[in-house]
């Protein structure tokens, strides 16, 4: 038995997780190839998303994926790290935004 | 970044045999390999025919003003290799005789060779429909000799090919040496300036794209419109097409691979890319690949690991087009590189 709860060789069984609901699987994995085709955006604006959301969702078999995928596009570690910040700042901003509901809170409790 | 080519280190890599070895035995922790071999039988594509031939790449030299990390030529200025005028001439009868289209000529630098000019000048009498420089764009602002390649190419309606890793300075240098990126963009506004890579220009100018690393290229449309897009808004340069080329594990990238730890999950990802359709185009299958001695292989990544080709005619002083054909070509495990995903030539994708 394995010691950690991550191994990175999992990632490659990603499309066995349809082994056991083939239909909701196949759905999923229909879902999921059609968000990333180019369209409105392009494949390599999608790409720096899902690694901003990678991040943010602190995903290692997502971060791996999406770094590798960036590398082939040709995306910068610059642009990358970029794209890492901007999930960093909306992360940071939702917690801090929590703090009005706790201001709001305190100022109803206190006297 | 690697100032020494592996030859000048003495490291055990290169020697050709030692790196076959690696490639048919493995480092591997997890698992086995399987032999291209064993992959190209399932899809009834073994042995692999040479078709008729269509492309004569010629190699006429090993040494480079570069020393780029990724080199499965292992060229740098440290290779004295050189073809000679005598083999050249050889190479010129079998030009004139052979019905291939398409004349590539690659080194190293082959613009290095002292007798490169008289062998372009001879050759470009020939007729060949295609006439192809791979040039690593440095050599043109190497030296002052060299200043005037882009006039000399566009006397002789040559095809230039070339190398650029990348649109930005950074990943560029990484892979071929600080001050590369700079110099490329002053020789690409060059063979501009001479009317190469311009939209409707015969002057032919193509850029060849190989990750800086131990990942696959991506589609080579989409790396070629960001290409056009970023090197025109910061550079004013043009050029033609874009053809993405995957890092082959041999000599100074397999050298890379070993020492970065990535040799294996690299094997694994180009095998679990492995593409049967790329089979059938392969460049061994119309390509023949002449080493700077004259010897004869199925291509370039063949001569570099010393598998000359399965015929009685070995060299070019005794090419015979009759024995070549139909031949069965050499495979080892380096064979996936040409076949993952879009497939992978001197051309750029192949399925």
């Amino acid at each position: 038995m394995q010691k950690t709860y991550y191994d990175p060789a999992d990632l490659k069984k990603f499309g066995k997780i349809s082994d056991w609901n083939q239909e909701l699987g196949d759905k999923f994995f229909d879902y999921y190839s059609r968000v990333f085709e180019e369209g409105t955006l392009s494949a390599r604006e999608k790409s720096l998303i899902a690694l901003a959301v990678a991040h943010t969702e602190q995903c290692p078999y997502c971060i791996d994926a999406y770094t590798q995928d960036g590398l082939q596009r040709g995306i910068t570690k610059e642009e990358m790290m970029e794209a890492l910040h901007v999930g960093a700042a909306i992360k940071g901003g939702a917690t801090l935004v929590h703090g009005v509901q706790m201001m709001n809170k305190v100022n109803k409790l206190e006297m | 970044m690697t100032t020494k080519s592996l030859h000048k280190r003495e490291s055990d890599l290169a020697n050709s045999n030692k790196q076959l070895k690696i490639l048919s035995n493995g480092i591997f922790q997890n698992g086995d390999l399987p032999t291209f071999k064993e992959k190209i039988s399932k899809s009834g594509q073994f042995p692999l025919k040479a078709k008729k031939l269509e492309i004569l790449q010629i190699n006429v030299g090993y040494m480079c003003n570069q020393v780029c990390e990724h080199c499965h030529v292992d060229a740098g200025p440290d290779r004295k290799e050189i073809m000679t005028k005598e083999t050249m001439l050889q190479c010129l009868e079998v030009i004139k005789s052979t019905g291939a289209h398409t004349l590539d000529l690659t080194g190293g630098a082959p613009e290095m060779n002292p007798n490169f000019r008289w062998f372009v000048d001879e050759a470009s009498k020939v007729g060949i429909k295609d006439f192809i420089v791979r040039s690593n764009l440095t050599i043109i602002r190497a030296n002052k000799k060299y200043h005037d390649l882009p006039e000399f190419f566009k006397k002789h309606n040559v095809h230039v090919v070339s190398s650029m890793p990348h649109w930005t300075r950074g990943k560029t240098d990484k892979q071929r040496g600080n001050g590369v990126f700079d110099a490329s963009i002053k020789a690409l506004q060059d063979l501009n300036n001479t009317g190469y890579g311009m939209p409707n220009s015969s002057l032919r100018l193509d850029l060849v794209y190989n990750p800086s690393g131990a990942f696959l290229p991506g589609n080579q449309v989409d790396m070629e419109k960001d290409f056009k897009k970023a090197l025109k808004e910061d550079f004013s340069i043009q050029f033609h097409n874009l053809f993405t080329i995957t890092n082959l594990p041999i000599a100074r990238f397999l050298d890379y691979l070993i020492a970065s730890e990535n040799y294996e999950d690299y094997m694994h990802a180009l095998v679990e890319a492995y593409n049967p359709l790329a089979v059938s185009n392969v460049m061994c299958t119309n390509t023949l690949s002449v080493s700077w001695d004259g010897y004869l292989y199925d291509c370039d990544f063949n001569q570099m690991l010393g598998l000359p080709v399965n015929s009685k005619s070995k060299h070019i002083s005794d090419y015979n087009e009759n024995l070549l054909e139909g031949r069965n070509i050499e495979i080892s495990q380096h064979c996936y590189g040409c076949t993952a995903g879009a497939g992978s030539s001197c051309q750029g994708v192949v399925a």
